[in-house]
């Protein structure tokens, strides 16, 4: 793992913006609490100094452009084509093609290693709005990228970032009756997709441990041996067993604190929810009823764990407290309810809805109320939330026709249901899990 | 019994197949040269699956006249032992609908034993909507796809 050092960039100029005037200062800032805002005009220069800075900069721009709250200004708009990384640009010149912000950067090596400045200036008032210097090895550019890029997008939404960030999911190929389906894990940005399974059984719903050095997933034995869940490290390849149970176990995840995994056994048509300790591999029911209880998942504080059950007759979401005990339910409207996920803020839950007429994702606050749609079609299914809790993201699949699939494919929303966009990957795709920021 | 109803209903989709195919020489060779205890006469004059309503694991009428020969045809060839596959149609969430399968297989499970079919002749196993059979997304597909079928081993 990387270990990027990170240093404030020139701390007198950034303390020089404090106190600028709101009305100017506003443009370089967005609140995306609002029911509609115009996107941020900014500008991103190809860094100086290494190849390797004009990638960083389509990185970045990239980000911000997909994110929908940026409107990236075309490099061939720029009037001044050079731009030093140390001294003021010529900020007339950036006001004049409409940007409110612009990105400079440098790239030198230092030995073995890269040394990135960046600075994000605010054109309106001709003042660094933030800047910082990072030291890491060479292969890791992108990574910079992404973190420059989470440093951009907070200094304007006051908002943590959630570029630095990996997404597993399940890559799927191969013919509609007989598809693969294989764990994957990729940068949020759709970079560096490896697969972490092989393929030979089908691999289901991935899920990132706090650190991300593990995940895991529900993957079919060998000769259509039962479902059984696995925790395997990302890096290493090693997986193991997570308990082996008469019935089929699924649907794990991680408590916040990646000390536990939640999970159901399905054991005689009764599916109920278990606890397990990572550590000591000892297991405990959360849940006792004749029903199908699943898709469990705790809030980001670890106290309470929702998931969903057909215990009242159609499937609803339920929440109890994280030890078992207390449950109750919490959806109420038309239509049956899954996969819910609650919000690393805490605030929301998000879910499928399935009704007469199709496929829904949405939220609804933690205590049911305050219901919203977000997305619809003939499958949309299984939200997971950036670690800012702002964006979601979740799967389409298509219908199948003449015999063949319907395609599936990722995609991201934020939640108030602006900027969806299609997540590019290699293969169709579905069950995407977004991770927490990669620690630093 | 049981076993002689069971034989004459053998006996009697013979007679069917021979009646229906008559002006079809090819389709009424294949059924003829099916060789009695194997998986081909298993699903070819037994039928190796059950289908169920939308969310339902009840065992509908249609599916205990399968099962009632399913455990007929399994008592007189008790070399086998059988996985059952539960299976969804698409329109459910995945996790759930490994859940429903697991229901589905296990109801059919339940049924066998309850014919006097030993349990522990009877694994079972949940697909939920991964293995579509057909592939289609409409609501005959789909009906066919809610499904219990009996694999034999």
């Amino acid at each position: 793992m990387m270990l990027p050092r990170r240093t404030t960039l020139l701390g007198g100029a950034a303390l020089a913006t404090i106190g600028v005037a709101g009305t100017a200062r506003a443009q370089l800032t967005i609140d995306m609490t609002r029911p509609s805002f115009e996107p941020v005009p900014i500008a991103i220069v190809d860094f100086k100094g290494d190849p390797v800075g004009a990638q960083m900069a389509g990185v970045i721009r990239n980000n911000l452009q997909n994110c929908g709250l940026f409107r990236v200004i075309p490099t061939s708009a720029y009037i001044q084509k050079d731009v030093d990384a140390t001294s003021p640009p010529r900020f007339q010149d950036w006001r004049s093609v409409g940007a409110a912000g612009l990105v400079v950067g440098q790239v030198t090596s230092v030995g073995g290693s890269i040394k990135v400045d960046f600075r994000l200036w605010d054109v309106v008032t001709s003042q660094q709005a933030t800047g910082l210097s990072f030291t890491s090895q060479p292969s890791n550019w992108r990574r910079l990228a992404h973190i420059i890029s989470d440093a951009i997008y907070k200094r304007v939404t006051g908002e943590e970032g959630y570029f630095d960030t990996r997404v597993a999911y399940v890559s799927e190929t191969g013919p509609g009756n007989n598809r693969t389906k294989r764990i994957a894990v990729m940068d949020q940005d759709g970079a560096n997709n490896r697969y972490l399974t092989d393929g030979k059984t089908i691999a289901l719903t991935p899920r990132f441990s706090p650190t991300l050095q593990e995940i895991v997933y529900m993957a079919y034995g060998e000769n259509n041996g039962p479902p059984r869940v696995y925790l395997q490290n990302v890096d290493s390849g090693r997986r193991e067993l997570l308990g082996n149970f008469p019935g089929m176990s699924f649907a794990p995840r991680f408590s916040p604190d990646g000390t536990k995994v939640v999970m159901s056994i399905a054991e005689n048509g009764r599916t109920n929810i278990y606890e397990m300790d990572v550590r000591g591999r000892q297991l405990r029911r959360l849940t006792n009823s004749p029903a199908i209880d699943t898709s469990p998942c705790f809030s980001a504080d670890g106290s309470q764990i929702v998931f969903n059950s057909d215990r009242g007759g159609a499937q609803q979401l339920y929440v109890m407290s994280a030890g078992g005990g207390g449950e109750r339910r919490i959806s109420f409207g038309d239509g049956r309810y899954a996969t819910p996920v609650w919000s690393p803020r805490g605030d929301f839950i998000a879910f499928t809805k399935i009704g007469a007429g199709g496929f829904g994702i949405g939220v609804m606050r933690s205590d049911g109320s305050g219901e919203r749609m977000l997305a619809s079609g003939f499958l949309v299914e299984g939200p997971t939330w950036a670690p800012n809790g702002r964006v979601l993201m979740f799967f389409r699949g298509q219908p199948s026709s003449g015999g063949r699939a319907g395609s599936a494919s990722l995609h991201q929303i934020d939640i108030t249901g602006r900027f969806e966009r299609q997540v590019p990957t290699p293969t169709d795709a579905s069950d995407p899990a977004w991770s927490p920021l990669i620690p630093q | 019994m049981s076993m002689i109803k069971a034989l004459s209903a053998i006996a009697a989709l013979f007679l069917i197949a021979a009646c229906s195919n008559n002006d079809t020489q090819t389709a009424s060779a294949a059924t003829t040269t099916v060789t009695p205890g194997s998986v081909g006469d298993f699903r070819q004059n037994v039928g190796d699956r059950v289908f169920f309503d939308t969310d339902s694991s009840t065992v509908r009428e249609d599916g205990r006249q399968t099962l009632n020969r399913q455990a007929e045809w399994l008592k007189k060839y008790s070399n086998y032992q059988i996985t059952i596959e539960g299976h969804c149609d698409e329109r459910g969430t995945r996790e759930y609908n490994l859940a429903l399968g697991e229901r589905r297989a296990n109801a059919a499970r339940q049924y066998l034993i309850a014919q006097g079919i030993p349990a522990t002749r009877i694994k079972t196993v949940s697909y939920g909507k991964e293995r579509p059979d057909p592939v289609g997304s409409d609501e005959a597909a789909w009906a066919r796809n809610r499904r219990a079928v009996t694999a034999l081993e």
